[in-house]
């Protein structure tokens, strides 16, 4: 489980961060969401510890992360996975590569172990056959994949989704969407997902948090948030005129 | 901030990059992989260009020498000794060097920063890798490592160019310019370069990793982070030479 106390993130005199208090579930996909801009980006940075909150606590499982020693910081770092919204993939480097590298980094394994886990990862997200080739060889959704399987190689406690959907169609959206949800559940790992794609709110949103101008407007679930009366949610989720059309019916088809 | 203070804090966030630089290696296996990779792509792959401009350029120091200070009154050897002594002193070294921050400075630069824009440096904060130190060390010690070979490559395609401009050109005879080449040798000058080289080649590299680790912002910022490395390793190496040459002669 990570727990946030009132995170405040402030650059200069502008104040990004307005007291987040939040708590993300083991095996629960916990999403953050909100409109470009809102601050869930930096939150998320905060969170892993690519920026540091002016004030508040991040706790791990009980361990504080923001006061903790250099040498905890990068141990408990192994304990992460993360996908980019680029997928940021290593671009030098085969798709077995990528998934090898954390192992080669941190696991005590040999080589044959080593590859044997990187493969089964591929297996997991189905990618086994595009081992050989190189990120630039392979489409963005695939690459997402990959980043998968990279974040999964050395079993992670905690895993971070930045925008994974960003730049893919629905229909693989979906896939990423459906793999990140069954990952979580069969590591049992606590997941957290940047993200503002209504089908993955709907669709794998247990735990959301919703974000605007860095403050935390709105907490629920994804059954929730279609009866929210939040002015400014229901303005964000509904923000299509598709979605809008469905509310109104769904609505209209309640009073009937 | 004022002006004069810039400079200083751009010093100070290169030293304290360096430090998180010369840190000891996670993986030593990752860590040599790396660095035979480094002298690879800086060392190896850049032994043609340096022996290509070595070669024109002894073959044109070796003209101008005999056309323009070659006199009656001076001694025949005048040619091979003075295109020995500007290769050996400042071209092959210093000159070679900054053609170096060109290609190699240019090339650190915009791969560091394109990982920068595209989160593969914090891809590797977030899996606990010292990122600074697993993507810069390699490229300074493989520099450093390769730097004496490229030197003396230079020099012996230097020597070449100027061969071949006494057989094919016919301004110099052969035996003239062995003469000229062998005449007063002293072996420091060749430690000298060196010497200069591997400083050199320690600024190239981190002046240049610097502008593009700390890229912020997109390709625009990238392309500026490679110009500034190149303008900045140039000068440095130019500051550099003067005192290195005042302390090694």
């Amino acid at each position: 489980m990570i727990e946030l106390r009132s995170i405040h993130k402030s650059f200069e005199d502008r104040e990004v961060l307005c007291g987040i208090n939040a708590r993300f579930e083991t095996g629960h996909t916990n999403l953050i969401i909100g409109q470009s801009g809102s601050g869930k980006t930096v939150l998320m940075k905060c969170i892993v510890g690519l920026l540091q909150p002016t004030s508040g606590e991040i706790l791990y499982d009980g361990r504080d992360f923001v006061r903790m020693s250099k040498k905890e910081r990068t141990l408990l770092r192994r304990e992460m996975g993360m996908i980019f919204q680029s997928a940021a993939l290593f671009d030098s480097m085969s798709v077995l590569e990528n998934v090898m590298f954390p192992l080669d980094m941190f696991s005590s394994e040999n080589l044959a172990d080593r590859k044997r886990r990187a493969q089964q990862c591929l297996d997991r997200v189905n990618l086994i056959e595009a081992q050989d080739k190189y990120p630039d060889e392979i489409s963005g959704g695939m690459q997402k994949r990959v980043a998968i399987a990279r974040a999964i190689a050395l079993n992670p406690r905690y895993l971070f989704c930045d925008e994974p959907n960003s730049g893919l169609d629905p229909k693989t959206s979906l896939v990423i969407d459906d793999l990140i949800h069954s990952i979580t559940q069969e590591y049992k790992m606590t997941t957290i997902i940047n993200t503002h794609d209504m089908n993955s709110v709907m669709g794998i949103g247990e735990s959301i948090i919703f974000i605007r101008q860095g403050h935390q407007e709105w907490t629920g679930t994804k059954d929730e948030v279609l009866r929210s009366d939040n002015a400014y949610l229901t303005d964000f989720i509904f923000a299509s005129n598709l979605l809008k059309n469905a509310r109104h019916a769904l609505i209209e088809k309640g009073q009937k | 901030m004022l002006p004069l203070l810039k400079p200083l804090h751009t010093f100070g966030r290169y030293l304290e990059l360096m430090a998180k630089v010369f840190s000891k290696p996670e993986r030593l296996r990752m860590f040599f992989k790396q660095y035979v990779k480094e002298m690879q792509q800086l060392g190896v792959d850049s032994i043609v260009i340096v022996m290509m401009i070595s070669f024109f350029i002894g073959a044109v120091i070796c003209i101008q020498m005999k056309v323009n200070i070659q006199s009656p009154w001076m001694p025949r050897f005048t040619t091979g000794y003075t295109t020995r002594e500007i290769l050996l002193l400042e071209f092959s070294s210093s000159i070679m060097c900054l053609i170096l921050a060109g290609k190699v400075g240019s090339n650190i630069a915009s791969e560091l920063g394109t990982m920068r824009v595209t989160q593969q440096i914090d891809a590797l904060e977030i899996m606990g890798v010292n990122s600074a130190s697993f993507l810069i060390l390699p490229k300074i010690l493989g520099l450093v490592t390769m730097i004496p070979f490229l030197v003396s490559f230079s020099i012996v395609a230097g020597f070449a160019g100027a061969y071949a401009i006494s057989f094919v050109g016919g301004i110099i005879t052969a035996e003239d310019l062995t003469y000229g080449l062998q005449h007063g040798f002293n072996q420091w000058f060749v430690w000298m370069g060196v010497i200069k080289s591997v400083f050199f080649a320690f600024i190239i590299s981190s002046v240049s990793a610097f502008y593009g680790y700390t890229v912020d912002g997109g390709s625009v910022e990238v392309g500026k982070a490679s110009t500034d490395s190149v303008v900045h390793c140039s000068m440095l190496i130019l500051f550099a030479d003067i005192f290195l040459t005042r302390i090694l002669s």
